[in-house]
């Protein structure tokens, strides 16, 4: 296979995988799965490393640098405020006997 | 330029984790392991990067992450449960920023290259579409803060207008394409920036929510973009993740409102004269005291609560929950109604709630609990105002015909809590005010439900 369809044949398995594993997901955690798949879009912040480490110039480094700040912003925010989400509705079941260390 | 191989396995791994966060997210059980289980292997993935690849400037790099992550740190610490949605679309939107730098650069980068023409297809997308979702989820930012206006900006000649920037940017995106300079990739991203605002500003604010969820799918996809410009499979999988659940979800809570996605977004160019001038509002309502509140709620066989955004602006959830437990223990059964878009964001008035420790086997979904109405003694309505108005089902050309409505006027009675006569987020009257049915008691919904529970406790 050439590279292309290589990339192609990702892309696409994981357009499927996204969509069947959110397909069952109540209404009850909408914020929260809406807020930790923004989460997950923050690893940008991968690229932004890239690409500011390879940076030539002044203002080649400058721009770098804030995507870095930028990704870092949706990434560490992103994944921390889903957490506090989730926290209240774990909290929640532990009257009802679940009873497993937090 | 690739990656060795154990750190294509690493990126694999992360790949995994993330796909275990989202269908951990699916359920409340494993919904926090999901999430946990999907920061470590974003960070696994960012730590390895210095691992591997030449990165120069690594000082400024390093305190650029530290001063991001502080940012992100502290915002979503302090945030209020109640500004959850205007965050998310911060978030949102810098993500989409940060991907549409990192194209620009990499473009610079390549100089004049020959690349493959694909590479530079997927970077003017990523250039373009991450600025769309930048500006747009500003925008939505700006509207749910309540910086501007929440109706729909309208002005003559917006359709035009927008069209003229569509073009422009197709236009721009094709000659980036071909000749791969950086000056018309920069005009890519003005204008990219330019048609996020225009796409947005004629949203109302009861659609607000669809918007951020549209525009998460959008910077997901720009990120899957990215991923393949720079040739990091992680980047593809994670982007194309969210790009594909999120449009799926955006469809769904399109749907939970009656709507399509198209109507949502550009239903209020096809003119807009019913956007609500607030006529009806100096007709005589039947107001109440809360005594008079606490005789029907105290006596009532079966009450169903409504809560909406009023409730949780006023942080009176827990003064709610207090007042549901004391109905409890006089026998009376007391349910939640959440309907799906209630909050500012789908699901979030579960999230609010959930603050407030209300178990969740009293928060019923609206599909779930319309029926019951006709049986309830009482309808609670706290704070919300557009989810039960009947001109959803009655007026065609209301801003929220079609969505689909809890059934509150079918209650024996109705009793509105509301801080004044102002109309909802949609902007329009709500003729249930009016029934002869329907009590009103105007305060904070804190002050409130405080008397009210005050006189049902001295009942």
């Amino acid at each position: 296979m050439s590279e292309p369809v290589v990339w192609l044949t990702i892309f696409i398995l994981s357009i499927f995988v996204g969509v069947e594993v959110i397909s069952k997901v109540s209404s009850t955690l909408h914020t929260p799965l809406m807020s930790g798949a923004n989460a997950i879009h923050g690893i940008i912040l991968l690229g932004a490393i890239l690409v500011a480490g390879a940076a030539t110039n002044t203002v080649e480094l400058v721009i770098g640098l804030i995507a870095v700040v930028l990704a870092a912003v949706n990434m560490v925010g992103g994944f921390v405020v889903t957490d506090r989400m989730l926290q209240m509705f774990t909290r929640k079941r532990r009257p009802s006997g679940d009873g497993s260390p937090r | 330029m690739n990656a060795p191989v154990w750190v294509q396995l690493v990126y694999l791994a992360a790949a995994v984790c993330f796909i275990l966060a989202l269908k951990g997210l699916s359920s409340p059980r494993h919904a926090r392991t999901g999430n946990l289980i999907g920061a470590i292997g974003a960070v696994v993935a960012v730590v390895v990067v210095f691992f591997y690849a030449h990165v120069d400037h690594l000082v400024p790099i390093l305190v650029a992450i530290v001063i991001g992550s502080l940012g992100g740190l502290v915002g979503a610490r302090r945030v209020q449960m109640t500004q959850m949605p205007q965050l998310v679309a911060l978030f949102n939107g810098v993500g989409g920023g940060a991907a549409a730098l990192v194209a620009l650069l990499e473009l610079s980068g390549l100089g004049d290259a020959s690349e493959p023409a694909f590479t530079l297809v997927a970077t003017a997308f990523t250039i373009l579409v991450g600025a769309v979702s930048f500006a747009g989820s500003m925008v939505t930012f700006a509207k749910l803060q309540e910086l501007m206006t929440t109706r729909p900006v309208l002005f003559p000649g917006l359709p035009v207008v927008f069209g003229i920037v569509l073009a422009g940017a197709l236009a721009a995106a094709v000659l980036t394409v071909t000749s791969s300079a950086i000056s018309l990739a920069v005009i890519l991203a003005v204008l990219g920036l330019l048609f996020g605002v225009l796409l947005v500003l004629p949203v109302g604010g009861a659609d607000v929510p669809i918007v951020i969820s549209l525009l998460n799918a959008f910077t997901g996809l720009t990120v899957a973009a990215g991923g393949y410009v720079l040739g990091n499979t992680l980047l593809l999988v994670a982007g194309t993740l969210v790009g594909a659940s999120g449009t799926f979800l955006t469809k769904l809570m399109a749907a939970a409102m009656g709507r399509s996605v198209l109507n949502i977004l550009f239903g209020a160019f096809k003119g807009g004269s019913t956007l609500g001038g607030g006529t009806a509002s100096d007709r005589p309502v039947r107001s109440g005291s809360p005594e008079d509140v606490a005789i029907l709620l105290g006596y009532a066989q079966k009450v169903i609560v409504v809560p909406g955004y009023g409730l949780a602006v006023a942080q009176a959830q827990h003064t709610l929950r207090e007042l549901v437990d004391v109905l409890g223990v006089r026998g009376v059964q007391v349910d939640y109604a959440i309907h799906p878009v209630a909050g500012r964001m789908p699901g979030h008035m579960n999230v609010l709630l959930a603050e407030a420790q209300v178990p969740y086997e009293q928060l019923r979904e609206m599909d779930d609990i319309n029926g019951e109405f006709k049986q309830a003694d009482v309808a609670l309505v706290v704070g919300a105002n557009d989810v039960v108005n009947p001109a959803a089902q009655t007026t065609p050309g209301a801003p929220i015909y079609g969505m689909p409505i809890l059934h509150a006027d079918e209650a024996q009675q109705v009793v509105f809590l509301k801080r004044s006569m102002r109309p909802g987020f949609a902007g329009i009257d709500n003729e249930l005010l009016f029934d002869p049915k329907t009590t009103l008691l105007f305060g904070d919904a804190k002050e409130s439900l405080g008397k009210v529970l005050n006189a049902v406790k001295s009942l």
